[in-house]
This record gives structure tokens, C-alpha cells and sequence, in this order.
């Protein structure tokens, strides 16, 4: 009792410290200084071009593509243009009759992809099917030859179903090298260590543009003709090398962070080697590496539109084609705007994954 | 057999001899298809094509040249030109990078706002797109009659950025600079050498106004007679005469990767501002410094010294990325040799050339950096907050 009304008494005595009120806030916030005074100022400023973009895309703008003699005087942006030439866009030289295929794969890709960012899937088996089926069904559907589907040549692929194809295969292929490199580095075997730690800051040291060049210019000259097979795989190919050497660096630092103490303990208790690897090192070097991993996939979804100089018809050559004929030539921003954003939204979702990653497991760039 | 194998030594020295033939097979049979190929197509290996005349031309260079020079010299103004829009880049990236980290950790809503959207906006959208959307942009300005003037003196206009230039020789400018740098080293060492910090203030001020005069004097009397010292550019018909021009390519590439490159090293530059530790500022604001000293002696040096690595890392991978020039039709490095392959067939040598000149300057950046890091990293206990 006498505890009680000691705490009661207290409550009376010692109030809790002053609420700020919220205009003192703001004021703390907003106006704290003469220069945050300026600053206030060029808020006006920033309001007024935001007004004024938010006009130019929504308010004073052209949306159909009927309604394109209208975009002289419009103070907008002309939209028709997407309107009528978003098929180039998206699908490049792809049969016209067939988009629904091109339309599909995206989907299931893009499923895919949204699909391995949830923890479930995070085991070799899980990750290792979905991949396999999302891709093999990409495969099918934009190359066809079975199921009734009439063939269409990789030739003919283009657009943003392009940029996905290469995304994809570089990352499938590039993902489980990576590992290999990463473990080959850090090998025991001081021979083999050595070589893959030249081979790794070799592609490192070189521009991507330089590797993607080689692989569809040069590479017939070394290349026996059996080996060499259609240009797209070949890029496909070096790009699946560059990204590697790039991911094996962070699968290591990943593997660097991990206490030593654990491997020490597994080799205590008789594991062998691959066991110690697959069970200890790498699932806790994936922990501590995963936001940089993802960092290096979002950085290779934005590379793949080098691919357009090696001569790819993907989304930015698909865009140029877009307005590059007749009355559409004058349109340029609204197209280059309209391939910006749809970067944007993949590249944005995926870096904000990234992001909320490295919260939730509170880990840093290793 | 099953008791050799079970010999550690032994299964490891087997692994790594059985790698290393693999290897040596896979680059022997490279080359010996690679000579088969070119036997085949006739080329003649070797360097003796860097002296023959090229007989093509491309937009831009640095250096004079004509359209009959050889290839030793096309392929050096193919790397003066990626370095000089590499120092364009890098120096707009750096510049709107501190300028964004500054105003995102300001504190104040408004402008970290301001700084976020900036950010995400031009990170998240590749570097080429953006390259060929300010090209598309800067090619359509107003024709060179009808140029935005900048009193009476830049001009801007769709056919390229046309400024006022000292009309001073190549060589006079190259003895300029030369007695700059060596100026900045002899101070350097001096540093080390006298004890007194006024002595050396009086040396360092003296010394860079007789400097400032010498240079001024090699300026006027070296100007080409007959002619003004400042060149301004004119309309001369349908386009400009006099001064420099900075064609389109350049400018719109100088663009897009100080944009590009100055979200990336924003994010580097809040990192570092947010590193400092607080009890260095409220030391600083103890001793009675100003707002502006805390920010020049204190937040700023401890800042710069943490990012160096990062930055470093940073304009690596910027000057790489400008070999994206080429989508826009910028004469550098990659599209001079990537045309010499077209044009000569030299495809291994030159390509080794291309990879050679990328590795030179990379490791240049990646020394300088380090060094300058080394020299200006705190010692031991200093850097504790």
C-alpha cells in the first residue's frame, strides 16, 4: 500500500517531459534558420514544376491515338504515340498474331521473379524448379514448336519480352556460376584459387559493353564453328560471365562475414567438405550477402539495355523504332519517358526489396 | 590406386595439375583455331597496322587530325577523348553528388525530399536511356541562328555548345600546367620540411602570386600575334565561327553521367556525412566554432576520408560506363577501335588494345585514388568518435 501511494505521489511530482507542439515542430523542422528560410522559398519553386509536370503528363495531355492532329496544340504530353505504336514497344519484330505468347511469357516471368523474393522458396530445391519451370514455359511460349505453337527464331524476338529473355537467362545461368567461382576463390588449392581470382578481376576490370562486343564480334575467330551457336546466346553467354564475376565477389564477402567458428565446429563434428559448404558457409554467406545480391540484379536489369549497341532489338532499340517513323518522329520525350518509367517500375520494386531486406535481416552491404 | 587417392597431397596436387591442363588445353586450342580463322580470311597478325592511314573520319577529337592520320594516332585520340569525358563526368558527378548529399542530410524535409526524388529517380533508369534521351533533347535545340545567347559570348544551339576560348597555343598551355603541378609538389614536399606553419603560409601565398604572374605573362606574349586574347565565337553565315564548340554527343553524355553518376555518389556522400561521429560536432560546437567552420573543418574532412574507397569504386565504374557513348555517336575509345575493326580487320590486336587502354586507366584511377587515400587517412586513434 505504502509502494502505491509512494508512486502515485511520484506521478504528481515529476510530470513528463513538455510535449513539442506540432507547429513548434514544424517550425523546428522547416525554419530552424535564415537559409532554411531560402529553402522554404525554392519549396515554392519545386511545387511549381511538380504542378507543372503533373500537367504535362496527366492534365493538358493527349491520350489516343486518334486524337494525334490535336497534339500541336497541346501543351501535354502526346500519349498517342504510345497509344498507337506500343505493340513495337513491347514486342518488337514478334508476329503480330502471336503477341498473346510474348504478352503471357512476361507475365509468367515477371511471376517468377516476384515469386523467388518470398522466403519460402528460398531452398536449392525450391528456387531451382520454379526457375526451371517459370523459364522452360518463357522458352515454350516465345519460341514454340510444340503444343501447336508455330516456331519463331530468336531472331524475331524484341521489345520488353527481350529485355526479360536476357535478364532472365543471365541470371539463371550466371546465379550457380557465381557460387562456383565464389567457392573456387576461397579453395584450399592455392593453384586453383589464384586462377579463379585472376579470371574474376579480369572481367571485373572491363567494361560490360567491351565483353558484350567481344562475344558477338570476335568470338567467331576463336570459336569452332560447333561451338559458337546464334549471336543472342553468345551475348547471352558473357553477359552470364561478367554478372557472375560481380555476384561471386558478394557471395564472398558473404562468406568472409561469416564467423570462422562456424566452420571450425561443423569440422569438429566430421562433416566433409560439400556438406560444410552446403549446410554451414553458403545459406549463412546468402544471409549477410542477400541485399548486395539483390543490388547486383537490379544493377544487371538496368545493363541489359547495352544489348541494343550489339545490335538487339530490346525495349530502348524498340523505342527508337517507335517514333522513328513518320508523324511520330517529333514525339521523342513522351517515348523515352514512357521506356524510363517502365524501367523505372521494375528497377524501383526490385532496389526496394533490396532494401527491405537488409532491414528485415539487419545486415549491411557485406 | 584406392590408397593413393585416399593421400590428401596427393588428391590435391592431382586436382589442381588436372586443372591447370584443362585450362592451358582450352587456351591452346584457342589460338591455334583463332590462326586457323585468320590464315583462312588472309589477315596478317601483328602490330604494322597502327602505321598505315586510316581514310575515315568520326566527330570528335581533341587533337587536330585529318581524315588521312594513322591509327596509332586515331586510337590516342579515341583515349583522349573517353578521358576527357570521363574528367567531364566525373567532376559533374562529384560535384552533384556533394551537392545532394548536403541537402539530404540537411534535416529539412522539404529538401531531403527533394534529394530522394532525385535520387530514385535517375538511379533507377539505366544510364543509356538516359544518354540517348538528352541526346535526342540537346540535337533538337534551336538552330545555330537562332541560338540561346548567353551574353552575347556561349551560345547554345542544336549543332553543339559554342564558348569563348584563350587564343594560346597547345604548348604554351602545356607549359602552364606543368609549372602549376610541379608548384603543388614542391609545396608538398616543403610541408614535410619546414616546421614553422607561418613560414610556410608566407612561402605558399608569395609563391602562388609570382606563379599567377608568370602565367599571365606566358599568356599574353605567347597569344598567337594579330589576333584577340579571348576568341568569343560569332554567326558566320549558317553557323558559328571562332571560339570552341562542345559538339551535342559530348554535351548530352556529360549529362546524363553527372545525373547518373551524381545520385550514385550522393548516396555515397550521405553515407559518409552520416558517419561522422556526433561527439566530433558537439566537440566542435563546444570549442565556439561557427556553423559553417563545423561544417568545413570537422564534418566535411572526417566525411571525405570514410567515402574514399566507395568513391573510388565509384568512378570506376562511371568511367567503364563511358563506353556507352558510343549509342549517341561520341568518338571514344570503344567506337574509335570498335570502327578500326570494321575498317582493318585487326580484330585480336586491337581488341587487345581496347582492353589494355581500359586497364591502364582503371588502375591510374584506382592508384591515384588510393595513394591520395593513404596520405590523407587519419592515424590510429583519431578517427574514434
Amino acid at each position: 500500500m505504502r509502494l502505491k501511494a509512494e508512486l502515485v505521489e511520484s506521478q504528481k511530482t515529476y510530470q513528463s517531459p513538455p510535449v513539442e507542439s506540432t507547429v513548434n515542430k514544424l517550425r523546428r523542422r522547416l525554419f530552424n534558420s535564415p537559409l532554411d528560410t531560402v529553402i522554404i522559398t525554392s519549396g515554392f519553386l519545386i511545387a511549381y514544376l511538380i504542378a507543372n509536370a503533373i500537367d504535362w503528363i496527366f492534365l493538358s495531355s493527349i491520350w489516343s491515338a486518334e486524337d494525334e492532329p490535336l497534339c500541336r496544340e497541346a501543351t501535354g504530353a502526346c500519349w498517342s504515340v504510345i497509344d498507337a505504336r506500343h505493340r513495337i514497344i513491347f514486342f518488337g519484330l514478334f508476329p503480330y498474331d502471336e503477341h498473346w505468347r510474348s504478352t503471357l511469357a512476361c507475365i509468367i516471368m515477371i511471376g517468377t521473379i516476384v515469386a523467388s523474393c518470398f522466403s519460402w522458396f528460398w531452398t536449392t530445391v525450391r528456387l531451382g524448379l520454379l526457375w526451371i519451370i517459370g523459364f522452360g514455359i518463357f522458352y515454350v511460349l516465345m519460341h514454340g514448336g510444340i503444343f501447336g505453337l508455330s516456331v519463331i527464331t530468336p531472331e524475331r524476338w524484341g521489345g520488353l519480352a527481350l529485355t526479360i529473355f536476357i535478364f532472365a537467362s543471365v541470371s539463371i545461368i550466371g546465379m550457380p556460376l557465381s557460387v562456383v567461382l565464389a567457392l573456387g576463390r576461397r579453395a584450399k588449392l592455392p593453384v586453383i584459387a589464384r586462377m579463379v581470382g585472376l579470371f574474376i578481376d579480369f572481367f571485373r576490370s572491363l567494361p560490360l559493353l567491351t565483353i558484350l562486343f567481344t562475344t558477338a564480334v570476335i568470338t567467331p575467330f576463336v570459336l569452332p564453328g560447333w561451338l559458337l551457336g546464334d549471336k543472342l546466346y553468345r551475348v547471352i553467354a558473357g553477359f552470364a560471365i561478367f554478372f557472375a564475376c560481380y555476384q561471386a565477389e558478394n557471395i564472398r564477402a558473404g562468406l568472409q562475414a561469416t564467423p570462422s567458428g562456424q566452420d571450425e565446429a561443423a569440422l569438429t563434428l566430421g562433416l566433409n567438405y560439400w556438406q560444410r559448404v552446403s549446410r554451414i558457409q553458403l545459406p549463412q554467406a546468402f544471409r549477410y550477402s542477400l541485399p548486395a545480391i539483390v543490388n547486383q540484379f537490379v544493377i544487371t536489369f538496368k545493363e541489359t539495355s547495352i544489348v541494343t549497341i550489339v545490335g538487339f532489338f530490346e525495349i530502348l532499340a524498340s523505342g527508337a523504332a517507335a517514333y522513328g517513323t513518320g508523324q511520330w518522329t517529333v514525339h521523342y520525350v513522351e517515348v523515352y519517358a514512357f521506356i524510363g518509367f517502365i524501367y523505372f517500375m521494375f528497377v524501383f520494386s526490385l532496389s526496394r526489396y533490396g532494401a527491405y531486406l537488409e532491414k528485415k535481416l539487419r545486415v549491411g552491404h557485406v | 590406386m584406392i590408397g593413393l587417392l585416399r593421400n590428401r597431397k596427393l588428391r590435391e596436387a592431382v586436382t589442381q595439375a588436372v586443372a591447370v591442363s584443362v585450362v592451358a588445353t582450352i587456351v591452346v586450342a584457342t589460338v591455334i583455331n583463332a590462326r586457323a580463322t585468320l590464315d583462312a580470311q588472309s589477315l596478317t597478325t601483328g602490330f604494322g597496322f597502327l602505321r598505315r592511314s586510316t581514310g575515315w573520319d568520326f566527330s570528335f577529337s581533341v587533337l587536330p587530325y585529318t581524315i588521312s592520320g594513322t591509327y596509332s594516332r586515331t586510337i590516342l585520340i579515341g583515349i583522349l577523348n573517353t578521358l576527357l569525358l570521363g574528367f567531364l563526368g566525373l567532376l559533374g558527378a562529384t560535384l552533384l553528388g556533394t551537392l545532394i548529399g548536403l541537402i539530404r542530410t540537411s534535416g529539412n524535409y522539404l529538401f531531403s525530399l527533394l534529394g530522394t526524388i532525385y535520387v530514385e529517380t535517375f538511379r533507377n533508369v539505366p544510364l543509356i536511356l538516359q544518354a540517348v534521351f538528352w541526346y535526342a533533347i540537346v540535337s533538337h535545340l534551336p538552330r545555330p541562328r537562332s541560338a540561346i545567347s548567353l551574353a552575347d559570348a556561349v551560345f547554345v544551339s542544336g549543332r553543339g555548345v559554342y564558348f569563348p576560348v584563350f587564343n594560346i597555343g597547345l604548348f604554351s598551355v602545356a607549359i602552364m600546367g606543368a609549372l602549376i603541378i610541379s608548384w603543388i609538389l614542391i609545396l608538398s614536399w616543403h610541408k614535410r620540411r619546414i616546421d614553422r606553419p607561418s613560414a610556410y603560409h608566407q612561402i605558399k601565398v608569395f609563391g602562388w602570386l609570382a606563379l599567377a604572374v608568370i602565367i599571365i605573362a606566358i599568356g599574353y606574349f605567347a597569344h598567337t600575334t594579330g589576333t584577340p586574347i579571348l576568341d568569343i565565337p560569332y554567326l558566320k553565315g549558317l553557323n558559328f565561327a571562332g571560339g570552341m564548340r562542345m559538339p551535342p554527343e559530348l554535351t548530352a553524355l556529360v549529362i546524363a553521367i553527372s545525373l547518373y553518376g551524381g545520385a550514385y555518389i550522393g548516396e555515397v556522400m550521405r553515407a559518409g556525412l552520416m558517419s561522422v561521429p556526433k561527439g566530433q560536432i558537439e566537440a566542435g560546437l563546444v570549442s565556439g566554432l561557427s556553423n559553417f567552420h563545423i561544417f568545413s573543418r570537422i564534418r566535411m574532412p572526417l566525411a571525405i576520408r570514410s567515402i574514399f574507397p566507395a568513391l573510388t569504386n565509384q568512378y570506376v565504374q562511371l568511367m567503364k560506363a563511358t563506353t556507352i557513348g558510343i549509342v549517341v555517336g561520341f568518338s571514344d575509345l570503344f567506337m574509335i577501335i570498335s570502327t578500326s575493326i570494321n575498317q582493318s580487320g585487326q580484330t585480336l590486336e586491337l581488341l587487345a588494345l581496347l582492353m589494355g587502354g581500359f586497364l591502364l586507366i582503371n588502375l591510374t584511377i584506382a592508384f591515384v585514388m588510393n595513394t591520395i587515400n593513404r596520405k590523407i587517412a587519419l592515424k590510429g586513434y583519431e578517427v574514434k568518435g
